[in-house]
């Protein structure tokens, strides 16, 4: 077998282990409801880290999605409150700006030549500053079209409910799947995150890769951010912080090696749902507070880390050998 | 002299800012004696820069070796819950406090071994004490805030020395504690060196992984001291907020401070100046009667100037756009005098 391959193995085995766990010991859990709620409440959490997968396989980090997504939330509440637009066209604006406010990271990113985590980290700040300017309450949302957006689902045997907002992760995980594994910018992603020198000899546009790589995840973050206003009915500018950390645990545990050029946009949606499950199982057991969430992806972080530590020193010496 | 030119910019910096603040609030650099202990603005701005500028002393170490410590701010609130905790079990004051630094100690043993014998990227190794620690100090606090009346424990954050506040006192004695420690033996330049070239460095007979590891262990007990003040200062341990962003302010002092993230060459007298730009802007933005949401907007534009002003890229633009003109310059010298005979 590929080694490459490896972690992305090693994440599906883990995945269907901590199934078996849970079923096991709740034999509730294997039902459609259960499943329906996963996806629809990790929706968010998945789109955003398709748009961090490819990121990181270009070498880089994206700190700044948590605060675009509630920024997006506020953005989308605020207009749908003073003006008279309708949300298709609000969703529409907010996309081309978040879809700006990467390209425009990206572009510093390559133009200073400064690392990406400083450069995200000031859009991180600027997004959430952005997004408190527009108001520092929780705006409720109430128009017909989101509770139209928000009963948007599918009945599943077993009377789950497969929602709208949940497909729309599962499509984005599929249009990510075909962008990095199938196409020229792709190529160019997985080029530039096995080095730069190597890209640019390639004859890879580096600067041109680099501004869409994050005006990508900016676009991913806005759509997120679509996702989580339907799915909360509000815009609140102190939402969603720290979710950048859970995006890059989700990709680290999905297999992608964090040094760039090596991984799979499959892999991170298995990441998210890991993640899910924990919760998920944490919520079913009753007993267990719910930080032991936090040290638990914590540990699989480090696992899976090791692993690729591991992983990398051994094709090394099978290359040396 | 080299050390003052070193912090000009910082100084400069940091005197235009006063300088604009008092021109709006003339009381700005009042300092009163109320109850024999100094009161103003400014001592305000000593005292409340205290974690920001505890955070600064460490990650510039860690910073100069090209390393990034994330972890600080949820090493803040595990060594804030852990003393709250022990002084409520009644182990007093010592013991709290001991406890708190050997968890400070330990949270930085933990990054440096992942960093410096496992071979993580920085950012990833912090990023797991990160994004797990906060679960820590929940389960140190059992979820809730676990408050305390202690009035030793209390001297950490309200207290006062000579009428200057003890937290202030606390950071500038760790800096210049530190500082001299650094510049007084070998050991800054050591700590360079492994920054500037680590594989280098490890043949020229440093002791680069024992390094490498002092120097997270460092920026952990900064960040256990810092969390002391912490939870001092409200007399009670916050899991959930102690600490919150803290991380990012530091990085951002030290950046000021014109510490590159590359490694190298630090200066922490420039990063605690870095830090106390940050606090002033907080206190100012406070003071003008801004919502402090323009906060966050106005560190993100100061950010992108600072990167501008440290680009490599530019500062290569800058001299062939010099040379360019210079060269035209030659030419049209040239021509003219060509015209003119």
């Amino acid at each position: 077998m590929n080694p490459r391959l490896f972690p992305l193995a090693a994440t599906i085995g883990i995945f269907l282990l901590a199934c078996l766990i849970c079923v096991i010991q709740f034999p509730y859990m294997l039902s459609t409801r259960v499943v329906g709620n996963l996806l629809t409440d990790n929706a968010y959490l998945g789109i955003v880290a398709v748009g961090m997968t490819v990121v990181i396989l270009s070498g880089g980090i994206d700190l700044s999605v948590g605060s675009v997504i509630a920024f997006s939330g506020v953005f989308i509440a605020v207009m749908l409150r003073d003006t008279g637009l309708h949300p298709i066209i609000v969703f529409a604006l907010l996309l081309v700006v978040s879809t700006s406010f990467g390209a425009v990271m990206g572009w510093l990113i390559h133009a200073l030549a400064m690392p990406p985590f400083i450069v995200t980290l000031a859009g991180m700040f600027l997004a959430r500053g952005a997004a408190y300017m527009l108001t520092i309450d929780s705006v409720p949302i109430n128009h017909v079209f989101y509770d139209l957006l928000d009963d948007a689902y599918l009945l599943m045997p077993g009377k789950g409910r497969l929602t709208l907002i949940g497909v729309v992760m599962l499509l984005t995980v599929a249009v990510g799947m075909i962008v990095t594994h199938r196409t020229r910018f792709g190529a160019s992603v997985f080029a530039l995150g096995g080095g730069e020198a190597a890209a640019r000899l390639m004859g890879v546009k580096v600067g041109r890769t680099t501004v869409l790589i994050y005006a990508f995840s900016g676009l991913m973050a806005g759509l997120s951010g679509i996702v989580f206003s339907v799915y909360t009915s509000s815009g609140y500018p102190l939402a969603t912080v720290g979710t950048e950390l859970n995006a890059i645990a989700a990709v680290v545990i999905g297999g992608t090696l964090l040094t760039g050029g090596a991984g799979f946009v499959f892999g991170t949606l298995i990441g998210v749902l890991t993640m899910g499950l924990i919760q998920t199982y944490i919520v079913f057991d009753g007993s267990l507070s719910s930080w032991w969430t936090k040290i638990i992806i914590g540990l699989l972080l480090l696992a899976f880390i090791l692993l690729q530590k591991g992983l990398l020193r051994l094709t090394v010496s099978k290359a040396g050998a | 002299m080299t050390a003052l030119r070193r912090v000009t910019p910082q100084l400069l910096t940091l005197a235009a800012l006063v300088a604009l603040i008092t021109l709006f609030f003339p009381d700005f650099l009042r300092i009163e004696v109320i109850n024999g202990r100094l009161v103003g603005t400014t001592m305000d701005i000593l005292k409340r820069g205290a974690p920001i500028g505890l955070l600064a002393v460490g990650m510039t170490l860690v910073i100069a070796t090209r390393g990034i410590d994330l972890s600080v701010g949820t090493t803040m609130a595990i060594t804030g819950a852990i003393a709250a905790w022990s002084i409520t079990q009644g182990y007093g004051l010592g013991g709290a406090l001991a406890l708190a630094l050997l968890a400070g100690v330990a949270a930085g043993l933990w990054n440096g071994l992942l960093v410096a014998i496992f071979g993580i990227q920085p950012i990833v190794a912090t990023l797991i004490l990160m994004t797990s620690g906060r679960g820590i100090a929940q389960l140190v606090t059992e979820g809730r805030i676990l408050t305390f009346s202690h009035d030793g424990m209390a001297f950490f954050g309200s207290g006062d020395l000579m009428g200057i506040p003890a937290p202030a006192l606390l950071w500038l004695l760790t800096a210049a504690g530190v500082a001299l420690l650094m510049r007084r033996s070998a050991l800054g330049m050591l700590i360079e060196a492994v920054g500037v070239n680590r594989a280098a460095s490890a043949l020229a007979g440093v002791n680069a992984t024992v390094l490498l590891i002092a120097v997270y262990v460092a920026s952990g007990l900064c960040a256990a001291l810092a969390g002391i003040v912490a939870t001092a200062d409200i007399r009670g341990a916050d899991a959930n907020n102690a600490g919150l962003w803290l991380e990012l302010d530091a990085i951002l002092a030290v950046v000021i401070g014109g510490n590159s993230l590359m490694g190298g060459r630090f200066s922490i007298a420039a990063s605690l100046l870095g830090a106390l730009i940050i606090q002033t802007i907080d206190t100012g933005i406070l003071l003008a009667g801004f919502p402090s949401e323009y906060n966050l907007v106005i560190k993100a534009g100061l950010v992108l100037i600072i990167l501008v002003l440290q680009s490599p890229n530019l500062s290569q633009h800058w001299y062939s756009l010099r040379r360019a003109a210079q060269r035209r310059r030659e030419i049209a010298v040239a021509s003219m005098k060509e015209t003119g005979q």
